[in-house]
């Protein structure tokens, strides 16, 4: 049994325990400026260390001030996760030594945070998942350290760059109700999209404007207390954290098997090993010493600054999922796709206005827009054409004037240079072959240059009818509706 | 109207029969005749160069519009922060750093033209009571060079007690301010907590900290703490109610006054001499028209160990920043936390060591809610008594401190050192304004007269103080002449 279980497998040690997992969020504001400065919170590509000041280098003798719209975005945010928001919260400072942190504490808050007690539902496999969210609190970035060697304490020297220092922070704790990689996954995927979705957030887990640590532990199935349980740290991207629990979930059960204890400690994923190693243990753990912060007055968010918050919160995820749906008659599945960004959803809604039909619209934008924009990385909004020109091309194909392949091709041409797909149509005579008579003089000539897929054709096999549909289109260079000419050839053969 | 003070000196400059370089050179001059007192730490000649220019062309252009302070020279301690001037704090650590930046209250002061000539020693990190913790060397007493000036604020007392500036600016987290004005016979206030902005004040204790002058007179005190008081955006916790004119209620007097006797300030350790000219002081206020009664502030006796777990928490948190990586003394050795140590180790003097570690040691998990919990709640407390006292009594009048100057060396256990400010912190941990005012002598020493008022009310408290002022002559007393000591005036 022992030999078995250390080589066991995932799905092995799944079929043993149950992973209990919470995730603690933490991402930066789109403020403006800092959290209690007037320095720019946009701080990536500044010179090191310039864009900073008096109050977030730390020097002494100076005094926060609260950011007001970091504390609207954090309401914001926990609004849209179903937070209650007290009245009364504050600031309290957590003490430890690190050369980022240059007063030597962090500003963040301890036992009032600014929400508690929220959630967020999603579906995984068809399976409604309801995460708690403890608290959603707002606090302050560090500076950002590189070292001379891997890490500080082994590094020859270190250099410290407090641009970040100071860029308003949010973290939001979630409850351990998640039970596998693929929920936190989903959950993250979820939360990034309704912080973007509300504008708080530009959702980078590359840059660390999105960063997430996971706290995991096992049970055996059927229990209900909770194991020792270990965090994990250093994972920047979906893949990463999903890649990271699946390889706890591993070694914890192997360790489990094995009879052994699962030491309480932090540990850091590490991408290139696929391995998570061990950072801190609980001995080491920081007593961070919160006490309130005597430089900042307890904040007090009257009930009508939280309903104007509220009442300003633009439609979260769930909703135009819902509402594409209801008003556009789009499938559960086209509606979660369309809405994933944001922007393809407006791109939508913008076709739809323009008189562009749901299905066609959705089609285009999930389809070869999509394709365009990934390629180019351009969206559709920021492109030459332009949603106005895409609606006007898609127009053309549901007119009937040009047919999908010519439709593809001018999308592909026009996509970054811009253009009237119209006048192009004109200029080019690409408009497609819809006389009558024309095509069914075309579809004479093709009949009478193929006996043999004729012969072929009324021998019973079908697929000889495409031939036949292949001459028509390449004779009109493609620019023939393949399926009235196949309707017309039938007809003609029929006969 | 005495020569020496903002008043006589303002009317002086106005006459034209001085300006302000000259003002500044002389008290330059005078500070240097009792540098053998240690008061000073450095002085700020091309600023205050600068500002005497500046002061001249203020008056030159609208002598009418020109404050009170436009052309008076004046020292500041040495945790206020003034743009490229060294500001140490007293300590070893932050030997060498400048400031890239100009604090709110020495802000407001250069824009009233007036002239800052030196920097003051003081306590390291404003935490004594003897200023013998300056990492810099003790300062002596005016009036006795083998005794303290009290602390922290020590150089700012002693210097406008030896006439060599009008006035200067000290801090108060604990009686910072009063006991050293006290122990040298000037004035010296603490505004109420959040009165003057603390943006520029390298911070002890948050929570307790305020920014007020030292002068000769009422008066004087009373233009410094016009010109720095107000609300500041750069400064949470600075009040945004707007500042009352003190000028309306300067000179009521105390006729018709309500003025409590904290029975508990009164107890025992007070010195004879201290007990005599206090009970005269207060003889003298019921002779001008005022009703004194005892009050009863019963949770004073909690007030100093409270004080000690709140003010070294905070500060703990507050020195944290002193680490060696931007600023200040830097000791290098391999190690990130052998660096931390050194530096550290080496820049920090005993006391302030003592108190990180006893701050440190109250917020620790286990720990917190029996000390910095307990702590706060007692805090609530005392300001609760000081508001039922205000409901029955105007202001509140005590001694300063219940002992006159020391020598220098007499309090070596840090607890007796502590207890020199059993009357003074009390009135920081419930944020309220606080003034001292010379009333007597007790063997040759002086004396100072407390006045309390309730918070926001510094006008009140300046009132009763200036009236009693007004009917003495305790504050024209000077220190006795030493051989080769000049004034300013």
């Amino acid at each position: 049994m022992t030999t078995a279980s250390a080589v066991s497998t995932l799905e092995q040690v799944l079929e043993r325990y149950e992973p209990v997992i919470g995730l603690e969020v933490h991402g930066q504001l789109l403020t403006r400026s800092k959290m209690f400065c007037g320095c720019s919170a946009d701080y990536i590509g500044s010179p090191p260390n310039s864009n900073t000041c008096p109050v977030c280098l730390g020097l002494p003798g100076v005094l926060p001030v609260i950011n007001r719209v970091a504390v609207e975005y954090v309401v914001r945010t926990a609004l849209a996760l179903n937070c209650e928001i007290p009245e009364d919260s504050k600031f309290d400072r957590k003490n430890y030594f690190y050369p980022d942190l240059p007063k030597g504490y962090q500003i963040s808050q301890w036992d009032m945070p600014l929400s508690r007690n929220g959630h967020l539902t999603f579906t995984v496999d068809g399976e409604e998942v309801r995460c708690g969210i403890t608290r959603v609190h707002l606090e302050e970035d560090t500076g950002t350290l590189q070292h001379a060697g891997d890490i500080l304490q082994q590094a020859r020297s270190s250099v410290v760059d407090l641009n970040r220092a100071g860029v308003p922070l949010m973290e939001i704790v979630g409850e351990p109700d998640l039970r596998g990689s693929e929920q936190a996954r989903e959950y993250l995927v979820r939360l990034r999209q309704i912080l973007v979705y509300i504008g708080v957030n530009d959702g980078n887990l590359e840059q660390g404007s999105f960063r997430c640590d996971a706290n995991i532990s096992l049970r055996r199935r059927g229990e209900t207390g909770l194991g020792a349980k270990v965090e994990v740290k250093n994972m920047n991207s979906f893949r990463a954290v999903q890649r990271a629990l699946d390889f706890e979930i591993v070694r914890q059960g192997r360790l489990l098997d094995q009879g052994a204890t699962i030491p309480q400690e932090t540990r850091g994923w590490v991408e290139a090993k696929g391995a998570t190693i061990s950072q801190r243990s609980k001995e080491y753990a920081h007593d961070y010493r919160y006490f309130p912060e005597p430089d900042l007055p307890p904040l007090h968010l009257g009930a009508d600054f939280v309903e104007r918050v509220r009442a300003g919160l633009p439609e979260l995820p769930q909703q135009l999922v819902a509402r594409l749906q209801r008003e556009h008659g789009l499938s559960a599945y086209d509606a979660a796709i369309l809405s994933a960004e944001r922007e393809d959803a407006r791109a939508f809604e913008a076709l739809v206005a323009a008189g562009v039909p749901a299905k066609a619209a959705a089609n285009w934008l999930m389809g070869e827009v999509a394709r365009l924009s990934r390629e180019t990385r351009v969206a559709i909004q920021r492109s030459g054409l332009g949603v106005e020109g895409l609606a006007a091309l898609i127009t053309l194909v549901e007119g009937g004037s040009i047919n999908g392949s010519t439709a593809k091709e001018l999308l592909e041409e026009l996509y970054l240079p811009g253009g009237d797909p119209a006048a192009l149509v004109g200029e080019r005579g690409l408009a497609q072959v819809s006389d009558q008579a024309e095509l069914e003089r075309l579809v004479d000539a093709a009949i009478a240059q193929n006996p043999e897929a004729v012969a072929d054709f009324r021998g019973g096999r079908e697929q000889a009818l495409q031939r036949l549909v292949g001459g028509v289109m390449k004779a009109t260079q493609g620019r023939a509706d393949a399926r009235a000419v196949s309707s017309l050839l039938r007809e003609r053969l029929a006969r | 109207m005495s020569s020496d003070t903002v008043a006589g000196l303002g009317a002086r400059l106005r006459r034209g029969e001085t300006d302000p370089a000259e003002l500044a050179g002389r008290a330059r001059g005078a500070l240097e005749s009792i540098a053998d007192l240690h008061p000073v730490l450095r002085y700020t000649d091309d600023l205050a160069e600068r500002q005497a220019r500046r002061a001249a062309r203020m008056l030159a252009e609208s002598p009418a519009t020109a404050g009170p302070l436009c052309g008076i020279p004046f020292a500041y301690k040495d945790v206020l922060c003034v743009e490229g001037v060294e500001t140490s704090a007293g300590s070893k650590i932050l030997q060498g750093f400048i400031p890239p930046y100009t604090g709110t209250a020495l802000g407001r002061l250069l824009d009233a033209g007036a002239v800052p000539v030196a920097v003051t020693n003081c306590d390291e990190f404003a935490m004594g009571s003897s200023n013998e913790n300056s990492a810099y060397g003790p300062v002596g007493n005016p009036w006795d060079g083998s005794r303290v000036p009290g602390g922290s604020s020590g150089g700012s007392a002693a210097v406008v007690a030896a006439g060599a500036v009008p006035f200067s600016l000290g801090t108060d987290t604990g009686g910072s301010i009063r006991q050293p004005a006290s122990f040298c016979g000037v004035a010296g206030f603490k505004p109420t907590y959040g009165r003057v902005s603390r943006y520029g004040l390298i911070a002890f204790a948050s929570s307790l900290d305020q920014i007020g002058p030292f002068a000769r007179s009422v008066d004087d005190v009373a233009s410094v703490f016009t010109a720095i008081a107000g609300h500041d955006p750069r400064d949470s916790t600075s009040s945004p109610t707007a500042v009352e004119p003190v000028g309306e209620q300067l000179g009521k007097g105390v006729a018709g006054l309500r003025l409590g006797i904290p029975r508990e300030y009164m107890a025992e350790g007070l010195e004879p001499g201290v007990l005599s000219a206090v009970q005269a002081a207060f003889a003298l206020l019921e002779k001008l028209g005022a009703t004194l009664e005892e009050v009863s502030l019963p949770s004073t006796e909690a007030a100093l160990s409270t004080y000690y777990i709140i003010a070294p928490a905070e500060c703990s948190a507050n020195l944290a920043r002193m680490d060696g990586v931007r600023f200040g003394l830097h000791i290098d050795r391999p190690s990130l936390t052998d660096t931390y140590l050194e530096t550290r180790g080496q820049g920090f003097g005993p006391e302030v060591k003592r108190r990180i570690m006893l701050g440190t040691y109250a917020l620790s998990s286990g720990y917190y809610d029996a000390y910095y919990r307990q702590a706060q709640k007692v805090r609530t407390l005392i300001a609760e008594e000081f508001d039922r006292a205000f409901e029955k009594v105007d202001a509140l009048v005590c001694p300063t401190s219940p002992i006159v100057a020391f020598p220098k060396g007499a309090k070596s256990d840090p607890l007796s050192m502590y207890l020199c400010d059993v009357l003074t912190l009390p009135v920081n941990l419930a944020g309220l304004p606080g003034i001292s005012v010379p009333c007597g002598l007790s063997e040759g020493l002086p004396v100072g007269l407390q006045v309390i008022g309730p918070r926001l009310q510094d006008a009140r408290v300046l009132r009763v103080a200036r009236a009693y002022e007004q009917a003495t002559a305790w504050h024209t007393q000077t220190a006795p002449p030493r051989a080769g000591a000049g004034r300013l005036a």
